[in-house]
């Protein structure tokens, strides 16, 4: 959790000081470019949840995945340098924060598109099936995403087909300037899991131990078992929708409340209560932020890519015939 | 005359239209609160909930519940946020809406605008930054609109609206800002180009933001003394053959700008016909054919430039002399 807080607070401060493209991207200048969408306040679910994952586990994310990137196990100063368009960044300088992946930790990246990693995730599943492997899928999603035709879609394969899955429903209350409650029928994520038949659970997105409880439970369930289960946690997105929106919407006691349940303050104050010695959290606070302060070092003396990069990946049959 | 922007111009014209014809209502995310770039501004104090009408992520319902509102009597407005999320409803704007009138004997008509986006937007990436105006234009009974200035982006949401078939409208994702003179009496025919500046020795045709490039490339070119004549197709289906055709057989040259991947672009569409019809020379300029990247190193490979604009046409120029 203080990784992805630290991670999250010096990106956003490195998207500052560009010119704002009507509303969603920090613009030319800032370090960071393009829509920054941060997750502060949510670390607690991809922590908790990751925790259980093996490296071999596959993961599917959002766009707002930086969390359940590096909470996989994701090479921090690669996403820096992905953050800064930089060639030596997770995706080359080819995706952005939008788009942060790390295959080599299983996870099989964030997206541009609500609901889209769902079937992703479903397919990633299916084959850990077919090959006879005992690795899982994990696959985060927003509320908002629930209303979105892939989620019915993907539940009922992931319980046709029985196939090893958690589904993570990371209930942050808010889809963009859009509160998500009114937006929804029914009692959302897990409810409409029940009814395909996928057990289902809510737990309190904001208590990392709560999270870890159940989600320890659940993966050991999916692991076993071979079927899918879905976990509803619920959380608050502290920041706007992306860094540059200020939120203006939004009422600001919803807000202060919400802070007084900041997942890490909790953490910290349960540690301390029983007996826990402050100078180890410190401690884990401080080496977060020298290694996030080598991150942003390295991203900015890395180079830019070739231009000719953005020719490469692109396909091998054809390629290039159209410059 | 009142100077507005972009953005303002398409809000004020919907909130016209809602005046003038009940039948008019809008559908999409977030935009109770002005949508996005601040495009439906103030509609839903104005007009209710019920005429503007926030809804969930929802892309294929939204297109699918447009197609049905259309059918059963109203004038729907669809808003797919960006051209890349109207992909979640290919099936309803493919298949449903366009097909609907012909498929059924002509017994239903679907009078609906589809708001989505196009262009690059810095640094947005591959999922956020694309330009497929010419997959609509292949599919039959599709209109294919694309505003480029403040008058335009009003007086052709007004056309649109008044069209009675699917229309698929295209603002530009960098375009909301721009300010310029909006005449609200003025009224446009879908299909109807607009000549910017005339020329004599080359036809450039263009639409959307490329065309504010066009118009910076007419300005170096006509330092060198070469008059270009810049067309903005404004709508590329239907598009203004009569206009293109008369303007290319005049000076025997036409180059096409798009922002889109110029591989199986609209280009090649208008370079065809202006060959088959006038004999003239022809060149397209588009982007090459890779996704947009992150990175703007990367991003700027797929952009088109007023250089690459003015250097394509003298280079085109230099062959015939
Ligand atoms: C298919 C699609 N529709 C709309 C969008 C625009 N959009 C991006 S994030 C977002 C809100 C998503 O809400 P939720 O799933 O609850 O995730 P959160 O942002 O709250 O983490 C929207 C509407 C999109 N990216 N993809």
């Amino acid at each position: 959790m203080a990784r992805i807080r630290a991670f999250e607070n010096a990106a956003e401060i490195a998207s500052q000081g560009g010119v704002s493209a009507y509303g969603s991207s920090a613009g030319a200048g800032a370090r960071v470019r393009g829509p920054l969408h941060l997750s502060t306040g949510q670390e607690a679910v991809p922590a908790g949840v990751c925790a259980h994952l093996r490296t071999d586990d596959y993961l599917t994310s959002t766009h707002r995945g930086h969390g359940h990137t590096l909470a996989k196990g994701a090479d921090l100063a690669r996403m820096m340098a992905e953050l800064f368009g930089k060639a030596s960044g997770s995706n080359a300088g080819k995706g952005g924060s939008m788009h942060i992946a790390d295959f080599s930790v299983g996870m099989l990246g964030a997206n541009g598109v609500v609901a889209a990693g769902l079937p992703i995730a479903v397919g990633a599943a299916h084959a850990q099936k077919l090959q006879g492997r005992d690795a899982i899928t994990a696959c985060f999603f927003g509320d908002g995403a629930i209303n979105r035709g892939p989620f019915l879609e993907s539940l009922n394969w992931a319980q046709v087909y029985g196939l090893p899955l958690l589904f993570v429903c990371e209930d942050n209350r808010w889809s963009a300037t859009t509160a998500s409650g009114p937006m929804t029928a029914g009692e959302g994520a897990s409810a409409r899991a029940d009814s395909l038949g996928i057990a289902g659970e809510q737990v309190d997105g904001n208590d990392v131990l709560a999270v870890d409880e159940a989600a320890g439970r659940l993966v050991r369930e999916v692991r076993a078992r071979r079927q899918p289960r879905l976990l509803h946690a619920i959380t608050y997105r502290v920041k706007g929708h992306v860094s540059v929106d200020a939120a203006a919407y939004r009422d600001p006691r919803e807000l202060q409340q919400a802070l007084q349940a900041d997942p890490l303050a909790r953490a910290r104050s349960r540690f301390l209560a029983q007996g826990g010695d402050a100078a180890v959290l410190d401690a884990i606070d401080r080496e977060a932020q020298e290694e996030v302060a080598r991150a942003l070092a390295a991203a900015d003396a890395a180079p830019w890519p070739a231009p000719e990069a953005a020719f490469t990946d692109v396909q091998t049959t054809g390629a290039g015939l159209w410059r | 005359m009142a100077v507005m922007s972009y953005a303002q111009a398409a809000a004020l014209a919907l909130a016209h239209a809602m005046e003038a014809d009940p039948r008019v209502v809008v559908l999409g995310e977030d935009i109770g609160r002005g949508g996005i770039f601040g495009q439906y501004q103030g509609l839903q104090q104005r007009f209710g909930t019920d005429r503007v009408i926030d809804t969930p992520i929802s892309e294929a319902t939204i297109l699918g519940a447009g197609v049905g509102m259309a059918l059963a009597g109203l004038r729907p407005v669809v808003e797919m946020r960006v051209v890349d999320f109207a992909l979640c409803a290919m099936d309803e704007i493919v298949n449903q809406a366009a097909k609907n009138r012909f498929m059924f004997g002509g017994q239903g008509r679907v009078p609906l605008v589809m708001r989505m986006p196009v262009g690059i937007w810095d640094s947005s990436a591959a999922q956020h930054s694309q330009s497929l105006e010419s997959w609509f234009a292949h599919v039959p009974g599709l209109v294919v609109v694309c505003p480029a200035t403040p008058q335009d982006n009003y007086s052709l949401l007004r056309a649109a609206l008044d069209c009675g078939d699917p229309v698929v409208y295209l603002e530009h994702k960098t375009l909301w800002g721009l300010q310029g003179e909006v005449d609200v009496q003025a009224r446009e025919q879908l299909g109807s180009a607009r000549t910017v500046r005339p020329g004599r020795h080359l036809t450039l045709v263009s639409w959307s933001r490329q065309v504010h490039a066009c118009a910076q490339a007419c300005e170096a070119l006509a330092a060198q003394g070469i008059a270009a004549e810049l067309i903005d197709l404004r709508s590329i289906w239907p598009w203004d053959r009569a206009a293109v055709l008369a303007s290319c057989a005049r000076t025997g040259h036409l180059l096409v700008v798009h922002e889109a991947v110029q591989a199986a672009g609209f280009g090649a569409e208008i370079a065809a016909a202006a060959a088959e019809a006038t004999g003239c020379r022809v060149r397209r300029l588009g982007a090459p054919r890779i996704p947009v990247g992150y990175s703007p190193v990367l991003e700027a490979q797929a952009r088109i430039q007023a250089a690459d604009i003015a250097a394509a046409a003298r280079g085109m120029l230099e062959q015939t002399r």
